[in-house]
């Protein structure tokens, strides 16, 4: 099975002054190829750590891990994998463009430049093209998002991983990057694992939502997501959207 | 007026209104020229004694340059060591922040001792001054990386010094110039101070000098041409500030 993301069995311990924490036990999903998968939980689910599990930055205590085939490690080390953090963590001395461009500079990125996307292009896909010249502080915080979306995207990635992107943005900026996302998924055809601790964003986005529970860490459910690929914001107050989040609100409440 | 005439305006006024004061004081409470001199005397003095100034000031200016290069060379490559190996911070970390706080200054007997009476034990303490202010703020600045921006960093399987030139060198720029605006002020105090112990020429052998003579115009002219200098190497810092950290302070 090499055309999916395979994790088995995933449980991460933490040991510090105060004893070992869990903050995964036995978690196991597959998701195929081109998928997009979110993945919903209360604060101390441990969804962020499962991305970074993925990610390579934390190493599970013990599990599988398959990305398409491959560990982390090797996944990170071939560029399989871009990642968006909560915050866009952009350098703030580099201008939109150079940003963009440092997955290109560091590691072994330059041997990536054939058959990386152009920046420019990226640029275009999230909608900033006319400000390639621009400082981060001179962006909104979902221009910046974007930015920090294009710099995942660069390195042409088998798996975007995002963990709670537009979690600090007003709700009109959210809904419209949650568009732009799914426009950006379906263009690109690149697998998403999504984090979010939004209902409805988390319906809206993916074909499947995760559903974690807190303390360990552990897999609630997985829900299939019942709408229309299709999707416009009107959606959301469609009776459908609305019950399906209804059910979803009703799992996270045995989750915490 | 406008804000930006307003903030050249006002502070040369207040300037202009304290030497007014002075020169009031001084004529009105007939207060001796050897304690303290009109402004005009000190104005002529400047002007008429301008060659013996300017001979004293380049020597100070030398000293104070070089150990400001100096020191702040040296620290940068420290605060450099300490980010890539922690036992060594661990271990000189809090040894630096308790020399910090010795009075440099009070050194220099002990420094003209060893290094004798040239211009050595001068661009020596200049560089102490500027050594540790430097040290603590660029291992803060080094160090103080947005989290993320090195998780991404390792995401993205850069090396260490991909980490440490594009990422930690940027990131310290603006403690960095935080802490040279204080060195190169405090960079002429060392200089001077180090010409007081022992110097038949620099700023400080001068003032020296003139206090031993009672001549207080040429001890207030040096202290002015001290203070300038200051100022001019002050300003051409926060220049260079200006060009090389064009973005916002703070993480984005």
């Amino acid at each position: 099975m090499t055309d999916v993301v395979s994790i088995g069995n995933v449980s991460v311990k933490f040991s510090s002054d105060r004893g070992e924490t869990e903050a995964l036990r036995d978690v196991s999903f597959d998701l195929p190829r081109g998928g997009f998968l979110s993945i919903l939980g209360p604060s101390g689910c441990g969804k962020s750590t499962l991305l970074r599990v993925v990610a390579d930055l934390v190493a599970p205590s013990s599990g599988s891990v398959s990305l398409f085939g491959r560990s982390p490690s090797e996944a990170r080390r071939a560029r399989d994998l871009g990642f968006v953090f909560q915050d866009a963590a952009l350098l703030p001395w580099r201008t939109v463009r150079e940003n963009v461009e440092l997955p290109l500079e560091v590691g072994d990125g330059a041997r990536l430049l054939e058959k990386a996307s152009k920046p420019e292009d990226l640029l275009d896909l999230v909608g900033l093209s006319q400000w390639h010249r621009a400082y981060p502080h001179e962006l909104s915080g979902g221009m910046r998002q974007r930015v920090s979306i294009a710099r995942a995207l660069v390195t042409g990635p088998k798996i975007l991983l995002m963990d709670e992107p537009f979690g600090a943005l007003d709700e009109i900026t959210r809904d419209r990057l949650n568009d732009e996302l799914l426009r950006i998924w379906k263009e690109t055809g690149t697998t998403i694992l999504f984090v979010t601790h939004s209902i409805p964003e988390a319906l809206y986005l993916g074909e499947r939502v995760l559903m974690l529970a807190a303390h360990p860490g552990r897999v609630r459910e997985m829900v299939p997501t019942r709408l229309p690929s299709a999707r416009e914001l009107s959606l959301r107050e469609s009776p459908d959207f609305v019950k399906q989040a209804g059910e979803l609100r009703g799992i996270l409440e045995t989750c915490g | 007026m406008k804000g930006d005439t307003r903030r050249r305006v006002l502070p040369a006024a207040a300037l202009a209104g304290i030497l007014l004061l002075w020169w009031l004081a001084v004529a009105l409470f007939r207060i001796p020229e050897y304690i303290i001199p009109s402004p005009l005397h000190v104005a002529r003095t400047l002007f008429g004694d301008f060659g013996t100034i300017v001979r004293n000031l380049v020597p100070t200016a030398v000293e104070s340059v070089l150990g400001f290069l100096l020191g702040n060379l040296l620290s940068i490559a420290v605060a450099a060591l300490f980010v890539h190996q922690r036992t060594i911070e661990e271990a000189f970390f809090p040894l630096a922040i308790i020399v910090r706080s010795i009075p440099i200054v009070a050194l220099a007997p002990i420094l003209v001792l060893l290094f004798g009476n040239d211009m050595a034990p001068k661009v020596i303490i200049a560089a102490l001054v500027c050594f540790f202010p430097t040290l603590v703020n660029m291992v803060r600045g080094l160090s103080d990386v947005n989290p993320q921006a090195l998780e991404l960093m390792k995401i993205l399987s850069a090396t260490k010094g991909e980490v440490f030139w594009k990422l930690r060198m940027y990131n310290s720029l603006p403690y960095l110039f935080a802490a040279l605006k204080i060195a190169a002020s405090a960079s002429v105090i060392g200089a001077i101070v180090g010409e007081w112990i022992g110097a038949t020429e620099g700023i400080g052998a001068l003032i020296i000098h003139a206090t031993y003579n009672f001549d207080t115009g040429l001890l207030y002219a040096a202290i002015t041409a001290a203070c300038v200098f200051s100022v001019l190497f002050t300003s051409l810092i926060s220049f260079l500030e200006r060009r090389l950290v064009k973005w916002a302070p703070g993480g984005v």
